[in-house]
This record gives C-alpha cells, structure tokens and sequence, in this order.
C-alpha cells in the first residue's frame, strides 16, 4: 500500500528516489574529490576505499530498507498513535517496520550496489573462493549489525521519547566512518567501534583480512570471521531491548 | 514588534526539544570528529591544500558541524505542510506577513540551535584538536554577522523550495534536492576551497558559498580587511535577491491559491 502511495505524486516519488540516490552517492563524490588531490588515503588506494564505501553503505542501506522507519517510533509515542499498533493483532515491530515503508531508500542499495561492483573490478586480491564468500557474508552480517542499532535505537526511544538522532549518530556516523579505512582514525576511536559497539565487524575487520592488511590494532587474523557470531549477539541482545521497552511503554496522557 | 514575539516565541519552542538537542549534540559532535581525522589524512599528504593550513582545515570541519542545524535543512516542513493540507489559507488571512513570519521564526530557532547545537561541538573540537580560533572578540562578532547573513540566505532558499508546495503539492523531493544542493555547495562536504579548478570558482559565486564557506572563512581569518566585506557583501546581496524571489513567487502563489477541500 505504502508503495503505490509513493507513487501517487510521481514527480516527488521520482525526486526522492534520486535524492537519495544523490544523497547517499554524496559521500562517494567527497572521496572522489579527495582523490582528485591525492593517491592515496591512510594508506588506502582509491579501489580499496570504494570497496570499504560499497560494503557498509550496501549494509546500511538495506537496514534501512528493512528497519529505517524504527526511529519514528519517537513520533508515535508523542503523538499517542503507537496505542493503535499495540491493539492490533500483529506485532508492533513487523508494524512499524513496515507502516511507510518507503521504496525511495532503494537508492542508497542501489547505489552502494553500483561502487561496491566497481570496486570489486579494481581491487588488488588474489580471488579464493572463501574470499568471493566472504564478500555476500559481509553485507548479511553488516545488514544484521546495523538492524541490532536500529532496533536497540528505537527500544531506547521508549525511554527517551525524543532521540532518534542519537541513533542516527550510530547508524549514519558508523556508515561515514566506516568508508574510510581504520589507518586514519585514532586507536581510540578504532578500539571502541571494535570492542564497544563492535561496528567494525560490518566491513573494516573482513575488508582487511580480504585486502591482505594487518589490523592497526594488532588483532590475530580469525578475528574477521567473527561476523555472524557478533551480529547474532546484537540482534539478540536488540531483541532484548526492544521487549522490556515495549512492557515498559504507558501511553501518554496518563 | 508582532515578528519580534514571533522569534522569542520559536526559541522557546525549540528550547522545549532538549533531549532532541542533546541528541544533535551527539551526532554533530561524532560526525567532527570522523571528518576531522579524515581531514588530517588528506592534510598530512597534501599540506596547505586549497591555502588552508592543518589548524584551518579541522576550523572547517567544527564550524561546519557548530553551524551543521542552522544552514543545513531541506525545506521548511511546517510551512510544506500547512500548504498541502490547506492550512495556509488561514494563514494568508493573518495581519502578518507570510514571508516575514516565517522568516523569522527561522531566527529564533537558528538562535537557539546556535547556542543549544553550536557551542559544545566547537568547544569538544578546539579541546581535542588544534584549531585556529580568532583571539579578537572583534572576529567573532564579525563571524556572528556573517552566520546570521547566512542563516537569512538559507531561509531565503528553503522559503522558495516550501512555496513550491503551492505548485508541486509534496514538495518534499525538491526539499532533498535542495538540501543536497546545501550540503555539497556550502561546503560541508568539503571545502569549496578543495574543489578542483573551475568548479572552485563556479560553487564560490552560488548562494549556498553564504550559508558555511564564507563564516567559516571569517571565523579563521582567511578573510580579513577588504574580503572581509566583500564576503559579507556577497551574503547581503544573495539575501537580497533570494528574499525577493521569494516575495514575487509568493505572490505568484497567493493569486493562484485554491483551498483544498474546500
């Protein structure tokens, strides 16, 4: 239903579409500008740091596809029509996931899609078949990280009805992070999206066991192959999350 | 007087969203620092790129995320609204002006998102980096003139993006393109500086050059004396313009105007 209603004002369908095509294809154009004046960033040619773009921002884009509209629960519970899901014989997360489901996000997919298979043409690696896995196991694994975000963002809103953009910093900041390789960034910075919340498992740990470069953190090799166990423990402990704080929600105007 | 209300009164309303401030806190405080580091990368292999040097360069980026909730919007959502479910008719009955009211409940929240959004990014930025801060309270107040030129000029071009409402119905597309337009040519992208050769020149002579490049250039004097002015006169004359578009669209809009549903 949400799809046809998209499509009822074309021009606008057609615009956002391409907005968020462009949007998310913004990012890519500051790294192409960056190239424009160098060879190579923190040690990363420019093939290598597109591959890093293509598989975080294919991970991010289909989480939002799928869950983006999570962190309009902040607004359902202002506005008391969360009441309404809550009666219905259907699950409040299928629910909200799906109400506005909006077929423009396509274009961040699409376009992740787009420089991550330039990039795969490109890079220097020696193709084993674990490698070619690796790569698809990359995207479900990253999907299912930042899914965990999504959900534990919006299970936080219950509490703090206003924070949708304190995921945001999670999800959009860990995707503009995440294009870059880890070199550039403090050892602090790299530790706590390694340990803390672990969102480098969604391409830098893989990526650099891929690329054949040693972790700046000195991290023994099978760490790479961490993925699904990491982004199974989010998910679960999201899912958690997202229980106690729909037992906790009362509705406003008590 | 009436628009003097109007801006006290809508930075009491955003003073309200203080968890959502903090949360903006938040955000703009991690993405400064992501950019500042890739900055440094770019900084350490080509020193002095576009005449910045290390220190002006991370100035960018946190005047950038300080200034990031004040520029950096796609349309005036509210207004958007009023005029595709009709509301506006009530509006256009108000002893006010449209454009004016808008604009300047605009002040009042870039008033606060200045303070509430502005000052703690900077401040987390000039603590963890080496910035080029002004020391003369004289630059600052110069940067302020500069950031409120800036914020007319924004307003200015989101006011013609919301009337378009008036033709498109849903102008929340061209609202995108429009903040695309905004994040790429005001240079949060990167500094218009940075850009390659002509496409240099070409994003310093568009109206988006007023919303970040040319406060960020006052703040860390790169623009002193007489490009100082020149900078603010080149923000004075696309809010000029743009703010009387805005009145001949208006117009255009309110002649043509049929309620919806009535």
């Amino acid at each position: 239903m949400w799809v046809r209603a998209t499509l009822a004002y074309r021009t606008s369908f057609l615009l956002t579409a391409f907005g968020n095509f462009a949007a998310s294809g913004l990012d890519f154009v500051a790294i192409l500008l960056m190239f424009s004046r160098i060879r190579a960033l923190g040690g990363f040619s420019l093939p290598e740091v597109a591959f890093l773009y293509g598989t975080c921002s294919l991970a991010l884009g289909l989480s939002d596809l799928l869950l983006g509209n999570l962190s309009r629960l902040g607004a359902r519970i202002r506005d008391g029509t969360l009441d309404t899901l809550l009666v219905r014989p259907a699950p409040v997360f299928v629910q909200i996931a799906a109400d506005r489901f909006a077929l423009r996000r396509l274009g961040r997919t699409f376009q992740a899609l787009l420089v991550l298979g330039w990039a795969l043409g490109r890079i220097d690696v020696d193709w084993t078949v674990g490698r070619v896995l690796m790569v698809p196991l990359m995207a479900v694994c990253g999907t299912a990280i930042f899914g965990a975000v999504y959900t534990a963002g919006a299970a936080f809103q219950f509490w703090a009805q206003d924070a949708a953009e304190l995921q945001n910093s999670l999800t959009y900041g860990g995707n503009a992070l995440l294009q870059y390789p880890p070199t550039v960034f403090a050892r602090d910075l790299v530790r706590g999206v390694t340990f803390i919340v672990p969102l480098a498992f969604v391409n830098w740990l893989p990526a650099l066991w891929l690329l054949d470069r040693p972790d700046p953190l000195g991290l023994p090799r099978w760490v790479a192959f961490l993925g699904p166990a990491v982004a199974a423990l989010m998910c679960a402990g999201a899912g958690l999350a997202w229980r106690r704080g729909v037992r906790s929600y009362r509705s406003t105007g008590s | 007087m009436l628009y003097g209300a109007v801006v006290a009164g809508s930075f009491r309303r955003y003073a309200t969203y203080r968890v959502a401030t903090a949360a903006g806190v938040v955000t703009n405080t991690a993405f400064g620092f992501i950019i500042a580091y890739t900055y440094l990368a770019l900084w350490s292999q080509r020193p002095h790129l576009g005449g910045y040097d290390r220190a002006q360069a991370l100035t960018f980026v946190w005047a950038g995320q300080a200034l990031f909730a004040l520029i950096a919007y796609g349309g005036l959502d509210e207004l958007q609204d009023r005029i595709r479910n009709g509301d506006v008719a009530v509006d256009l009955y108000r002893p006010a002006d449209l454009q004016l009211w808008w604009l300047a409940t605009e002040l009042g929240r870039a008033g606060l998102q200045l303070i509430g959004r502005g000052v703690v990014p900077m401040a987390v930025g000039a603590l963890a980096f080496p910035l080029a801060l002004p020391g003369s309270a004289l630059t600052w107040g110069w940067f302020l003139l500069s950031v409120a030129l800036g914020v007319v000029v924004s307003f200015a071009l989101r006011y013609l993006v919301a009337l378009a409402s008036f033709w498109l119905l849903d102008s929340s597309g061209l609202a995108m393109v429009s903040m695309l337009s905004c994040m790429f040519f005001s240079g949060l992208v990167l500094p218009l500086r940075v850009f390659p050769g002509a496409l240099a020149d070409l994003a310093q002579l568009l109206p988006w050059a007023a919303l970040l490049q040319v406060p960020a250039d006052v703040l860390m004097e790169a623009r002193t004396g007489g490009a100082l002015l020149r900078g603010l006169a080149f923000q004075a004359a696309w809010a000029v313009v743009l703010l009387a578009l805005g009145r001949l669209v208006q117009s255009a809009a309110t002649r043509k105007v049929v309620v919806q549903g009535g």
